[in-house]
């Protein structure tokens, strides 16, 4: 069972707000989750490589060409922006 | 304790910026300046949907620096999600290598002090770029963010904490940047930021074998910045410790104005980035013939280059680390070389031109070797004149001068403008008699045995003959006309 501590850590790396009930509301459905994937491990892979994807190193299509392809261009890429200033993104001010 | 009882031990991280058309995930152009966001498409922005499709030639450029750094090249490697919120970081995670990076090992190789040191690498990964964070864009003072550089693809080259002062710092990272270039993979330049530095300082008391807490470094866009920070955080540190205080882990950044580290906010909090392997990548294969063409392909690197240099035609260490560390003054020197003179007197004074009067009038105009109109075998071709006592320094860098604004043949240019050095000696000696008449005083004060006057006299020979006589035979000259005392 997760604790209520390692969810709340998750949250706050998840930039995420969440309330006592929804707290122990996730530590049990994340708990839950993890149980179940847990069961893979009753599987012998002694012999089996790990993977890290389904499609092994080589079975993979052909990589791409070093070649420039047309992009959306400014005004598309900000068409949907809540905010700009000439065409760059507005966000709130960085701080470093 | 004073700072010289403590033991500096430093790590380095460069990011390398890969010298391919397109991004690293998307065929969105890498050229710098464009409008803030024109180099962008749905993979870069990290629209819903799209998915990353990797640049053949970066693995390619992978390979090529691990092999010339000595690394083993890892068969299979693995891309990883880095995740972290940023606002320069669209997908909210950043495309890296971690677990499984494509090289591993190797060294850099550099003289610091006369000793010889090499660095061993810890690992190399390829990874993406983030965009660019443009501050107080706006009169209410947000900032402004620019994707054009989201997904450039770089290398990024860990050190072993095996640097011993910032003396070697400077110089491992002059030497990896030497080779990067001399490779292709990258074009150097720290201003505009496609080589970077981050650095990982410690100290210990002295002898001590335990490394103390590390703090990472990060903004130093020059070797002058790097040894201004490392040497702020060496002495912060030490104060720290002596205060009895102790190091955090934490990362600073550099802030040139000031000439200090200061803890950066957004890092404030310990990061854990919980990497895990990138699921719309499939792993990374690197082909054994993949590995023996890049390796076929391999230039000479500048070290190498340089000790031929020193070996075969006898330069000195400095001028022969100094062509060397660039390979297109190195391939001039080369062409000029093999043109023209045959012989190590020649090419120590092609070297000589080439690091003097050349590099001059090229850093005066700004123009690379490839800009150049004077050729190597024009180079090649004063130098005989020079030889031949057709023509004397002063003259030759007249000449030089000329060829490197206009292209033209110095031998044309000696002889149209009259440079010709004066190796007649009856036209010399015409000189002579004629400056000794001019200064009466002078040539008794010298027979009474003033002897340090012979060189006023040649002086005003060469002067009468604006710089075109040949000093051997003025000199001969003078002494003849005088008689020695």
């Amino acid at each position: 069972m997760l604790s209520i501590e390692e969810v709340r850590r998750i949250a706050s790396l998840a930039r995420l707000t969440l309330s006592p009930e929804e707290e122990r509301l996730y530590a049990g459905q994340l708990s839950a989750i993890l149980d179940y994937v847990k069961q893979l491990e009753e599987l012998d892979v002694s012999g089996v490589e790990p993977m890290t994807h389904a499609l092994a190193a080589g079975e993979a299509p052909a990589l791409r060409a070093d070649q420039v392809r047309e992009g959306l261009g400014a005004e598309r890429a900000l068409a949907a922006a809540p905010a700009r200033e000439g065409t760059a993104f507005l966000v709130p001010r960085i701080i470093e | 304790m004073p700072v010289a009882d403590f033991d500096v031990v430093l790590g380095l991280e460069v990011h390398a910026q890969l010298l391919t058309r397109s991004k690293i995930f998307c065929g969105c152009p890498t050229t710098f300046g464009a409008a803030p966001n024109a180099h962008t498409c749905p993979v870069c922005l990290a629209l819903p949907g799209a998915l990353p499709w990797l640049n053949r030639e970066v693995v390619e450029l992978a390979v090529r620096t691990g092999l010339a750094l000595g690394c083993e090249i890892q068969p299979v490697s693995v891309f990883a999600r880095k995740n972290y919120f940023y606002p320069d970081l669209p997908k909210g995670y950043q495309i890296s290598q971690y677990e499984r990076p494509i090289c591993l090992g190797g060294a850099v190789e550099f003289t610091v002090g006369g000793e010889e040191r090499r660095v061993r690498l810890t690992r190399i990964h390829m990874e993406e770029d983030a965009g660019k964070n443009l501050h107080d864009v706006a009169p209410d003072g947000s900032s402004g963010v620019d994707l054009n550089r989201a997904g450039v693809p770089l290398l990024e080259i860990v050190s072993e904490p095996e640097l011993r002062s910032v003396d070697e710092a400077v110089e491992y990272l002059k030497a990896l940047r030497a080779v990067l270039v001399a490779l292709e993979v990258n074009d150097g330049n720290l201003e505009e930021g496609s080589f970077r530095c981050d650095a990982n300082v410690s100290v210990k008391p002295r002898g001590r074998e335990r490394l103390g807490q590390r703090c990472e470094i990060k903004n130093m866009n020059s070797f002058r910045f790097l040894r201004q920070a490392v040497e702020f955080e060496v002495r912060r540190q030490v104060e720290v410790i002596e205060s009895g205080g102790k190091v955090e882990q934490e990362t600073r950044l550099f802030d040139p104005d000031r000439g200090e580290t200061r803890a950066m906010r957004s890092k404030e909090e310990a990061h854990d980035y919980r990497y895990f392997p990138e699921p719309d990548l499939p792993p990374v294969r690197v082909e054994p013939g993949l590995i023996a063409a890049a390796r076929g392909a391999l230039p000479e690197l500048p070290r190498a280059r340089a000790r031929r240099y020193r070996e075969r035609l006898g330069l000195p260490a400095a001028d022969a680390a100094l062509i060397g560390s660039d390979p297109e003054v190195a391939r001039f020197f080369d062409a000029a070389v093999a043109a023209g003179g045959q012989g190590a007197e020649a090419a120590r004074r092609i070297a000589n031109w080439l690091n003097g009067d050349v590099a001059r009038l090229a850093n005066e105009s700004g123009l690379p070797p490839r800009a150049w109109k004077l050729t190597p075998g024009a180079l090649a071709e004063l130098v005989g004149l020079i030889e031949a006592g057709t023509v004397g320094g002063p003259g030759a860098k007249q000449a030089l001068e000329e060829c490197f604004r206009t292209g033209a043949s110095p031998a044309a240019v000696v002889r149209e403008k009259g440079l010709s050095q004066v190796s007649d000696a009856s036209a010399v000696e015409a000189v002579v008699e004629r400056v000794l008449a001019a200064s009466p005083a002078e040539v008794e004060r010298y027979r009474a045995g003033n002897a340090k006057l012979l060189g006023f006299f040649v002086g005003q020979v060469m002067k009468e003959m604006k710089g075109k006589g040949n000093p051997a035979l003025v000199n001969a000259a003078v002494k003849k006309k005088l008689g020695g005392p």
